[in-house]
This record gives structure tokens, C-alpha cells and sequence, in this order.
């Protein structure tokens, strides 16, 4: 029987199996940030081990960094302590690490695409669940907790019980205005918050081979929010495109020996996944959330749902809970919710594209009154790619805030936070209670979505603002 | 890590669903470098209403956290577990975990435990009526017994050995020294590497 591209990366990877006990996994490239890495490097020290692997370990800062005054001490004392942790321990174990100022700093999960080191058939982990993210290389990538990242520092593996596998299909051809981020919001939405629990995802068809990698990177970080640890797309002739000439990349007669072997990287004809889903990519239109999980979002042309609508009565309740929180009521039309705060950035998306697809809805146009609009690159690389190509000029020209790269908006631990009561429309993936600050709300959107959002003052597409601006034109 | 054999002590029933690792511990606690003093930070948001389960008297150490479906999910962070734990819950029952959550708390001796959400129900209502009634959760027998209530769950063999007997992760993964490193001399060349060349 043909395997699935999960079960193959697994496979290619195990150290040790035994019956009763889960795989012990060879893991290829370790990715540390300041967060989930002081009490692991704690517990080395405690036991006096050493990294084991420091050619398959590179850190970075994101979390707990400034986007605005990084040249001055950090004003926050605890992040400050947590960002000087890192560089002792990083110095102390000689592990690389581009702290904040450094041109190869950013969001863990940009920094390691675009240096290369996220390649196809790697095993990828990182003490951060967004570290699906870079399943859209064909990697097998998982976010673990801090008592894994220790154990992979120590010893490169993993021990762990092999998960199920579940095909997502998405058919057909996204219309022009849809989005990977509408895409993956849509797919939440339909399988739920718990559905790919247990499961690698491997998301297929004809829609996902025409994605870029930026947002083949878009549907993968968001794989967890599916309840799933990993999602996965085959690499193709797009992947090898993207990786080519890369920091990283295999060069010579490694890179062809690479590819050779990424060319196998397929699901075979005859596997068998432990689930499947279809979605008609036909059928999607750009997606926002109005709740306070993932999975609660409908298209932007529908109405705040009404919870007495769900059958289920803990969703019934979830929804109850969700609206009173974020301060709507069933019925009200999605595009009249009115914003505070745009944000365009984090790992889902901060990258070259999303920054141009953002720019390219703002551009010649304002930001509303009262609305506030923050744009963070991913990473410093992509920051300097924005300002080659003259974005932070789009961005700044319409009144938006162009910022330094990090984490930002996208957690309450910099900063970069929403007041109690206001409202955001964020290119993110978590609109959790309080997740971008202590009572903030949050809409999840795609950047298209969001610089109209902020263009017009509420929840909005592209395709309303056309609208607008023929009418004051007229 | 501290070994669990068997548990029995007062519940603690949290009627929600979903309840993410952002609720659980708010992110500005993560910036802490420690292992311990994150019980403060355990559901902070709403433990500003007096009203919520936890402050009431009557749930004062209480050990047993008897949770809604799909606890612990969101964020990798292990601070999830620790809070708990630094708070004085040695076990969750819940319907259903998300995954990192549960790997997460079975590596720190926090054992989560899968009942049909019928049986959370049961306890639920159980606890309620009754906050001085004990819950007994043998990892032994697999089993949560409560008044008028016996329910047996799964954990699987080596999850279950290693908690039984307080086993830590690495030092079992060290026994494996050779079998690591003849798969690190047959990995092939192309693999990539940190380092610059
Ligand atoms: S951008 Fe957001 S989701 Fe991504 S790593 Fe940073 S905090 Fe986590």
C-alpha cells in the first residue's frame, strides 16, 4: 500500500521504533525563541547537558520585542530579562541567534523559510505551535512545549506516538478575490476548532498547487488553529523555486541530490488517509471571524450568526459567550462592525506578499478617521525588501503606522496591544479573549480585507472600497 | 518529574468549552524565566470576577479541575501546565484535550483525563450539588470514581509506566545513545545546517 507525504517524512526519520512505545524522531532543524526556551536551557544546565546539535539550532527574538525605539533598552524589565536569558544561554551554549537589530531577525517562522533551512523532508520543531507554518515546504513541522525543547536539545530527537492523517482537497480555482487566509478561515470554520486534532493535514489539490509559497506558509501556520499539530503540501517545482540560491539551500550536487529526493515527496496514488475532506474553492468568498475562536467566522457578506441557530449546546454556548465578549449582536450585518485598529503582520501574514497585497489596497487612498493601522514585517529581510520596492511610502502615505519587525500585535506581550473594549481587524491567526491585549477584540481577516477594513472604517473588502471611491470620484 | 499513582481530591467544574492557553495563562505571564510562581496568572482575567468558580470559598484546594470539551487549546506553552500545577491541580478531566496541551501536561506529571462528556456532566452536576465531594482519579486502575459514579479512561501503556513511575523523557531517550547516533552518520549531505559553510 502507497503511504501518505506525512508518513514518508515520518518514516525517514525515525531512530528507533519498538513495539508499545511511540518512534523516536530525528529532528533536522530546531527553532528557538526567547519564550519557551529559559527554564529548557535551565534544565540542560541543571543536568549538565550540552546542545547536542548546535548546526541544527539557530534562535531568534519575536515575542517580547519593541517595533518602535529598538535602539533603546527595552522599557518592559521582565521581557527585558527574558530577551538577556536567551543571549546568555544562546552564548553560553553556542547557539546562533539574531537578537533584536540583526538583519536576520524577525518572527521565528519567517526567519527560517527565508534563510533556507526550511527545506522539504525535514523534521522542523520549535517550542511555538505556528511552527506548522512550515508544512507548506512539505517539512513535517510541529510547535512542542518547553520540556521537548529541552529533550531536542539534548538529544535531537522526539519521542512521539505517530499521528493519523487527514487529506483536505480544496478543488477547483479560488475566485480572484479570495485569499489562502480566507481559504484556511473557511476550512476552520467547516471542520472546527478540534477537527484535525490528531491529524497531520495535508492540504491538496488543484487551488493549493497554484498558491505561492507565502500562501502555501499562510494555510499551513493556521493549521493549528484546526485543532491539528502539522499541516503539510508536497513540494513542487513552485517550492524548489522559492529555495533555490537561499542562504541554506543545497548548492551543487546536493541541491540536485535534494531535489531528486524532495521530487519523491508526494502522497502515493494508493494511500489511504485516516480522514478526508473536499472544499470547493469555487464556492469560498473573503472570510472574517466574529467570535473568539478560529472557528468562529463567516463569510464577510453574512451577519453576526444568532446562537440560538446552533444545535450543539456548547457551541450554543460558546457563541453566546463569544458575542457578549466582542460586544455584537446576532443578526448585525459583518461589514458594519466598525474598527479601531488594523493590523497587518505576525506569522501568518507578515511576508513580502501580504505587505503588497496591504499595499496595494491603500495605496493612493487614507486610512479612515480614528482608525489606526499598524503594518510589522514578518523580519528585518522583509522590511528591507518593503522599502526597496517602496511600500513603507504606500503605507506611510495613507496615514498608517510603518513598523520594525516582530511578533508585535499579534500577543499581548510587547508593547504593541489593543485598550480594553477596542476592536481590531488583524491579519493574525488568534482572535482568543484578550489575546491581543486585555479585553481587546479581535476579527481575524486577510490582508486584503484589512487594508480596506482600514481604508473604510469597518470590516470590509477590496471590492467595497472600489465602490466607494467611484462614488466620491463622482 | 513526580510520579501519580492515584489522586483523590475536591473539583473545581469549569462549564466552558474551548478554553484556550491564552485564558489559561495570559501571555505577559510568559515572560517569566521560571518553572514555578505562575498560579496568580492561572485564569487571571476571570478570576476578576468574584463570581467565577475559582474564587469561590467553597473551591479553596480543590485539586481536581473538571473542564469543558477542547481544554488547553491555542499556544504551545508549557506555562499552561505549570500554572495549573503551581496553582494545586493534580489532575483535568475533560471530554477532549488539544493535543500539544495534553503531551505537554502528561511530560510534567499533570495527568489529563479523557471521559465522555456525559461522565464530565455527571461530575459536573455531582460537584455542584456537592462541592465537598472528592474525586478519585487511579492512574493504577485507570479509573475516575466519584460518588455513584466509576468510569474508566484510557492513557496509553508507556504514557501511564513513565507518570506510574516519574520518569523523565531524557534520560530514557539517552539509553538510546547508539541507535541516534548511527542514524546521524547515515543522514545525507543535503540536509541543511545552521552554520554557514
Ligand atoms: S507572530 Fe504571533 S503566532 Fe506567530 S510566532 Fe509571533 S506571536 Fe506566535
Amino acid at each position: 500500500m502507497g503511504r501518505t507525504l506525512a508518513e514518508k517524512v515520518w518514516d525517514d526519520h525515525v531512530v528507533r521504533r519498538a513495539e508499545g512505545e511511540p518512534d523516536l524522531l530525528f529532528i533536522d532543524l530546531h527553532l528557538l525563541h526567547e519564550v519557551t526556551s529559559p527554564q529548557a536551557f535551565d534544565g540542560l544546565r541543571k543536568n549538565g547537558r550540552e546542545v547536542r546539535r548546535i548546526d541544527l539550532t539557530i534562535a531568534t527574538e519575536d515575542h517580547n520585542t519593541p517595533t518602535l525605539d529598538i535602539d533603546k533598552p527595552i522599557a518592559d524589565p521582565v521581557s527585558r530579562v527574558q530577551l538577556e536569558t536567551l543571549r546568555k544561554n544562546c552564548a553560553e551554549f553556542g547557539v546562533r541567534l539574531h537578537p533584536l537589530g540583526d538583519v536576520e531577525q524577525g518572527v521565528v517562522h519567517v526567519v527560517g523559510p527565508q534563510l533556507g533551512l526550511t527545506q522539504p523532508g525535514t523534521t522542523v520543531v520549535c517550542g511555538d505551535s505556528h511552527t506548522s507554518t512550515h508544512g507548506a515546504f512539505g517539512a513535517l513541522a510541529f510547535g512542542i512545549g518547553t520540556s521537548q525543547v529541552e529533550h531536542v536539545l539534548a538529544t535531537q530527537t522526539l519521542p512521539l506516538a505517530r499521528p493519523k492523517t487527514m487529506a483536505i482537497t480544496i478543488d477547483g480555482e479560488l475566485p480572484a478575490e479570495v485569499t489562502a487566509k480566507d481559504l484556511i478561515l473557511a476550512i476552520i470554520a467547516k471542520i472546527g476548532t478540534g477537527g484535525g486534532q490528531g491529524y497531520i493535514l495535508e492540504y491538496r489539490g488543484a487551488a493549493i498547487e497554484k498558491l505561492s509559497m507565502e500562501a502555501r506558509m499562510t494555510i499551513c501556520n493556521m493549521s493549528i488553529e484546526a485543532g491539528a499539530r502539522a499541516g503539510m503540501i508536497a513540494p513542487d517545482a513552485t517550492t524548489f523555486d522559492y529555495l533555490k540560491g537561499r542562504d541554506h539551500a543545497p548548492q551543487g550536487e546536493d541541491w540536485d541530490a535534494a531535489v531528486a529526493y524532495w521530487k519523491t515527496l508526494k502522497s502515493d496514488e494508493d494511500a489511504v488517509f485516516d480522514a478526508e475532506v473536499v472544499v470547493d474553492a469555487a464556492s469560498l468568498a473573503p472570510f472574517v471571524t466574529w467570535g473568539t475562536n478560529p472557528g468562529q467566522g463567516a463569510p464577510l457578506s453574512a451577519n453576526v450568526p444568532d446562537p440560538a441557530s446552533y444545535e450543539d449546546a456548547s457551541e450554543r454556548n460558546a457563541a453566546e459567550k463569544a458575542l457578549e465578549y466582542m460586544g455584537l449582536t446576532a443578526g448585525q450585518a459583518l461589514r458594519d462592525i466598525k474598527v479601531d485598529t488594523v493590523f497587518v503582520g505576525s506569522c501568518t501574514n507578515g511576508r513580502i506578499e501580504d505587505l503588497r497585497a496591504a499595499a496595494s489596497v491603500v495605496e493612493g487612498r487614507s486610512v479612515a478617521d480614528g482608525v489606526r493601522m499598524l503594518v510589522v514585517p514578518g523580519s528585518v529581510r522583509v522590511a528591507l525588501q518593503a522599502m526597496d520596492e517602496g511600500l513603507d511610502k504606500v503605507f506611510t502615505a495613507a496615514g498608517a503606522e510603518w513598523r520594525h519587525a516582530g511578533c508585535s500585535m499579534c500577543l499581548g506581550m510587547n508593547p504593541d496591544q489593543l485598550a480594553p473594549g477596542e476592536r481590531s481587524a488583524s491579519t493574525s491567526n488568534r482572535n482568543f479573549e484578550g489575546r491581543q491585549g486585555k479585553g481587546g477584540r479581535t476579527h481575524l481577516v486577510s490582508p486584503q480585507v484589512a487594508a480596506a477594513t482600514a481604508v473604510l472604517g469597518h470590516l470590509a473588502s477590496p471590492a467595497d472600497l472600489t465602490d466607494a471611491t467611484a462614488l466620491v470620484e463622482a | 518529574m513526580e510520579a501519580f499513582t492515584a489522586h483523590t481530591g475536591r473539583a473545581v467544574p469549569l462549564r466552558r468549552s474551548n478554553v484556550d492557553t491564552d485564558q489559561i495563562i495570559p501571555a505577559h505571564w510568559l515572560k517569566k524565566v521560571t518553572r514555578d510562581g505562575f498560579e496568580d496568572g492561572l485564569f487571571e482575567a476571570w478570576r476578576k470576577d468574584p463570581e467565577f468558580v475559582l474564587n469561590k470559598p467553597e473551591r479553596q484546594g480543590a485539586s481536581v479541575l473538571v473542564a469543558g470539551p477542547d481544554f488547553g487549546t491555542g499556544s504551545s506553552r508549557e506555562h499552561a501546565v505549570w500554572a495549573l500545577q503551581n496553582y494545586g491541580f493534580k489532575t483535568v478531566v475533560s471530554s477532549r484535550f488539544a493535543d500539544i496541551f495534553r503531551g505537554n501536561s502528561l511530560k510534567n506529571g499533570l495527568l489529563t483525563v479523557v471521559l465522555p462528556q456525559e461522565t464530565v456532566d455527571r461530575l459536573w452536576s455531582l460537584v455542584e450539588a456537592d462541592p465537598d465531594a472528592e474525586i478519585t482519579v487511579d492512574l493504577q486502575d485507570r479509573q475516575v470514581r466519584a460518588q455513584g459514579i466509576t468510569a474508566d479512561f484510557e492513557l496509553d501503556e508507556n504514557a501511564r509506566w513513565r507518570l506510574l513511575n516519574g520518569l523523565d523523557d531524557i534520560s530514557i531517550t539517552l539509553q538510546n545513545e547508539d541507535a541516534i547516533a548511527a542514524y546521524e552518520s547515515g543522514r545525507p549531505a543535503h540536509k541543511p545546517s545552521t552554520i554557514r559553510a
